[in-house]
């Protein structure tokens, strides 16, 4: 017998309501749609409220020379070149307006010593960029959409998780869901869809994210017939925390090396200064000296190599641990109580209260969960995987993927950021990427009719998703299957990889995919965790296998991918990108997609900014 | 291996009892670590709501040995394990299931609250200049998690049930934030007497005690609040210049 759902009807419908998903819903409910927005968890407690260190935009309030040429160089350069170029290009022009505009609905950010938005350093850009807020700066972000948000007539569903995507022939149609508080099922009938469901972090053992980010858009979409670009470029940023075990993986800011912390191994060494990329020997500080006059602000002076690309340091660290040169607990060493006693520009010695005032977050967290107090002594850090450079291939303009009516924005979707994603992009490409979808979404919505998805579609659907709950009781549970799947990804799939390994992991994925089929749940559909695990376990299998597909198609050391067994980038494979497409036969298709030419008048801003 | 028991409450609106679970846990481990033990290893189907872990979402909001805490910020090693450890759900929101509680009121009274309205910019860029001086006391209030440690905790709400009536602290920090952010032209404080019942408050400080941003609610929020209100309409000279010239609201 059928299983009953309610059923709502809307132009737009957003999955996700981190900073890409809110920021289109305000845009796509202030162009008229009827908008409505899913969300996972409650409301302002997505991941963005994680996001510490600021939001890149060239408005040069600290340093007059940034505009949006620099910002888009740095950020092709960080990407290795395999950016959408279109999407750095807009990024780049947008991305300040964006800022004031939080400004507007009420973010407070930091201020300059003139009373404009401050902006700090940060790995891999040219100049002072960051805005922010001490180093919880993802809340003010979300904070600020969510309160604007609330009072724009936008339908909020918190608590609610989409199982399928609903289709009308080619076209979307909305998507199918079930709340978290009864597990009653909803399907939500729009003529447009936006994804804005983050990131695949669950995939690993060790990473930053919470328990939502199971790559649910990604796998989505994929299902849908989108394409999937760009998948092995995962990001293990350098920084977290390793010890206690309990919070391994729980991110530290690069607002500490922003702030000058510096990395140190178990000999005292500050081994950043010992490999220095080719591509960034012009912008590194030559000494300790040199480094710390950059912090504070000397424009003659270059950056210190631990404010290198994210891959880099990451790298470099998992190098010095593996050498046996790291900490007790298997990290290394990050610093920046050193600082202290120092004087800033304006004349005033660093003490315990600046670091304080400059990190209060950092400080809260190693005091209480690792009872390290970082004014004082070092914290230890390795690195964790924080982000998914890959994602929903989507045009650069108007975010709409090859679905008609499917468009995705932030973590979920892929090409500004090429192999590798500079610090503080993201926040400024949730803002700048969220607007857009919700404004094309609403275009599209006014554009076409309401759409009628098949009956069949929803039945099934639901019939699968309550599988788990009739299963005999000799077979296993959800988390188990998951535990081993993290393991192996980050076993097999992690910072260093070869092929025999990934072909390995390969193997253990489709083993895995039999046994969550298998996988049985207790209890009813209230609220039950071990059920949305089971289902989560789907997309977190999907995106696994596009992960390790990507990343042995790539056979070369590039951005956030590093192959033991091809460790130089190769000039071949730097001319395309890689996508995923779900072929008819169902199995995971392999394509090579040559890159866009640049234009030459962005290649003449590549140029003068080298 | 450490161990300990954890004595945790389950059952929904129809009611509940509490259920011992022994638990092995590492060092340095938190409640929530241990809670999620028990879900993957004893009882799959245990309900808890969590997100970050890092004490920035403020969604592991519970009681712990009756104390309002974040399960994810509370060691293990800071509570006795010679005795069961109490996990309960928030008391003075009504309880979905088991740890995971109905905070949507929350939500629907912010949204009552009258939103940030900024003055023209009347900076030559098109915004604004604000010094970090005069933004610091409300990036205080900025630092909040929602986890609503601070609403479960007062006794208005928790013990009077008076949520048709009192916004609660959190909702006052809200409002400093706002009626102290530098551009802000909109005036809440008839809002804040009336609806928001801000003379409820006795100062007892509960809500400062536990707030996991250390945001100094009372002294900082609240207090300064209610010297408006009663600076607004209950300053007897201010009446009498009333008479002839109304508050800018009424205008």
């Amino acid at each position: 017998m059928p299983i009953d759902f309610k059923t709502h009807e809307h132009d737009v419908l957003i999955v996700g309501a981190g900073g890409a998903g809110l920021r289109a819903a305000i845009e796509s409910s202030a162009a008229g749609a009827r908008t409505a927005v899913l969300s996972k968890s409650l409301l302002g407690k997505a991941h963005t409220v994680m996001a510490e260190g600021g939001m890149a935009a060239a408005m040069g309030n600290v340093d007059d020379r940034d505009n949006w040429r620099v910002h888009f160089a740095d950020t092709m350069r960080g990407g290795q070149y395999l950016n959408n170029w279109r999407m750095a290009e807009l990024h780049a022009k947008e991305a300040p307006e964006r800022a004031r505009e939080l400004e507007a609905w009420g973010a407070v950010f930091d201020r300059t010593r003139d009373g404009r938005i401050l902006q700090r350093n940060f790995g891999g850009h040219r100049y002072p960029r960051l805005a922010h807020v001490g180093d919880r700066t993802g809340l003010e972000m979300i904070r600020t959409l969510q309160d604007h948000g609330i009072h724009q007539g936008i339908d909020f569903f918190m608590e609610y998780t989409i199982i399928t995507l609903l289709k009308d022939g080619d076209r979307i149609a909305g998507a199918l869901a079930y709340d978290r508080e009864w597990g009653h099922f909803h399907a939500f009938i729009a003529k447009a869809v936006v994804l804005a469901t983050g990131g695949i972090g669950r995939a690993f053992k060790i990473t930053s994210n919470s328990w939502e980010y199971t790559g649910d858009g990604h796998a989505l979409a994929y299902e849908a017939g989108a394409d999937l670009l760009d998948m092995e470029f995962v990001q293990f940023h350098p920084t977290g925390m390793v010890w206690p075990p309990s919070v391994r993986g729980i991110l530290v800011t690069e607002g500490v090396r922003g702030e000058g912390g510096r990395l140190v191994n178990n000999a005292g060494r500050r081994f950043m200064f010992d490999d220095i990329p080719e591509l960034y020997r012009n912008q590194v500080a030559r000494d300790a000296d040199e480094g710390w006059r950059y912090v504070l602000g000397d424009k003659e002076a270059n950056r210190p190599p631990e404010l290198l690309t994210r891959d880099h340091v990451a790298r470099c660290i998992n190098r010095e641990v593996k050498a046996g040169r790291g900490s007790p607990h298997g990290g290394v060493f990050l610093d920046i109580g050193w600082i202290k006693g120092n004087k800033t520009l304006e004349g005033r010695t660093i003490d315990a209260a600046y670091i304080q005032k400059k990190l209060p977050s950092m400080y809260h967290q190693f005091k209480q969960l690792a009872g390290v107090d970082i004014t004082a002594e070092p914290m230890e850090v390795g690195p964790t995987t924080h982000y998914v450079m890959g994602g929903v291939k989507v045009d650069g303009d108007t975010q709409m993927s090859r679905v008609p009516g499917l468009f995705a924005a932030g973590e979920c979707a892929a090409g500004l950021h090429g192999a590798n994603r500079l610090g503080g992009n993201s926040l400024s490409d949730l803002l700048v990427f969220g607007k857009r979808a919700g404004e094309f979404a609403a275009k599209y919505a006014r554009e076409t009719k309401t759409p009628a998805p098949a009956r069949d579609q929803i039945d099934s659907a639901i019939n699968a998703a309550l599988e788990p709950f009739g299963r005999s009781a000799a077979t296993e549970g959800p988390y188990q299957v998951q535990y081993d799947l993290q393991d192996r990804m980050q076993a097999l799939v992690g910072i260093v990889r070869v092929e025999s390994e990934m072909a390995q992991a390969l193997d253990e994925i489709s083993r895995l995919k039999e046994r969550a089929r298998r996988c049985r749940v207790e209890g009813h559909r209230q609220y039950n965790a071990g059920w949305h695990a089971a289902v989560d376990l789907a997309s977190l299998l999907t995106v696994s296998e596009a992960v390790t597909r990507a990343a042995i198609e790539r056979r070369e050391s590039r951005g956030a991918q590093f192959r033991d067994d091809y460790p130089d980038k190769s000039a071949e494979f730097g001319k395309f990108n890689i996508v995923l497409r779900k072929g008819v036969d169902g199995a995971m298709q392999v394509i090579r997609e040559p890159l866009r030419e640049l234009p030459p008048e962005l290649k003449a801003v590549v140029e003068e900014n080298k | 291996m450490p161990g300990a028991t954890l004595r945790i409450w389950r059952g929904d609106k129809d009611g509940g009892d509490f259920f011992e679970y022994r638990s092995d846990y590492e060092d340095g481990m938190v409640v929530l670590d241990v809670v999620h033990k028990v879900q993957a290893e004893q009882a799959n189907d245990l309900a808890v709501r969590w997100n970050c872990k890092a004490g920035k979402c403020g969604s592991c909001s519970a009681e712990i040995n009756g104390t309002p805490r974040l399960m994810c910020m509370t060691r293990m090693d800071t509570l006795p394990t010679d005795r069961p450890i109490t996990v309960e759900p928030m008391q003075a929101f009504p309880v979905i299931r088991d740890l995971v509680t109905d905070v949507s009121w929350n939500y629907r009274v912010k949204r009552q609250i009258k939103p940030f309205a900024p003055r023209k910019p009347d900076a030559p860029d098109g915004t604004w200049r604000m010094q970090q001086a005069d933004v610091e006391r409300v990036q205080e209030f900025r630092k909040c998690i929602e986890c609503f440690l601070c609403q479960d905790v007062c006794h208005v709400l928790r013990d009077h049930h008076k949520h048709e009536e009192f916004i609660g602290p959190r909702f006052f920090v809200y409002s400093a934030a706002l009626e102290m952010h530098p551009l802000d032209t909109a005036d809440r404080l008839a809002d804040l007497k009336q609806a928001g019942s801000i003379g409820y408050c006795n100062i007892t400080k509960c809500c400062t005690k536990v707030c996991p941003e250390h945001i100094h609610i009372t002294d900082n929020a609240i207090i300064p609040l209610k010297e408006r209100v009663v600076d607004e309409y209950y300053d007897p000279l201010k009446k009498l210049v009333r008479l002839f010239i109304p508050r800018r609201a009424e205008r």
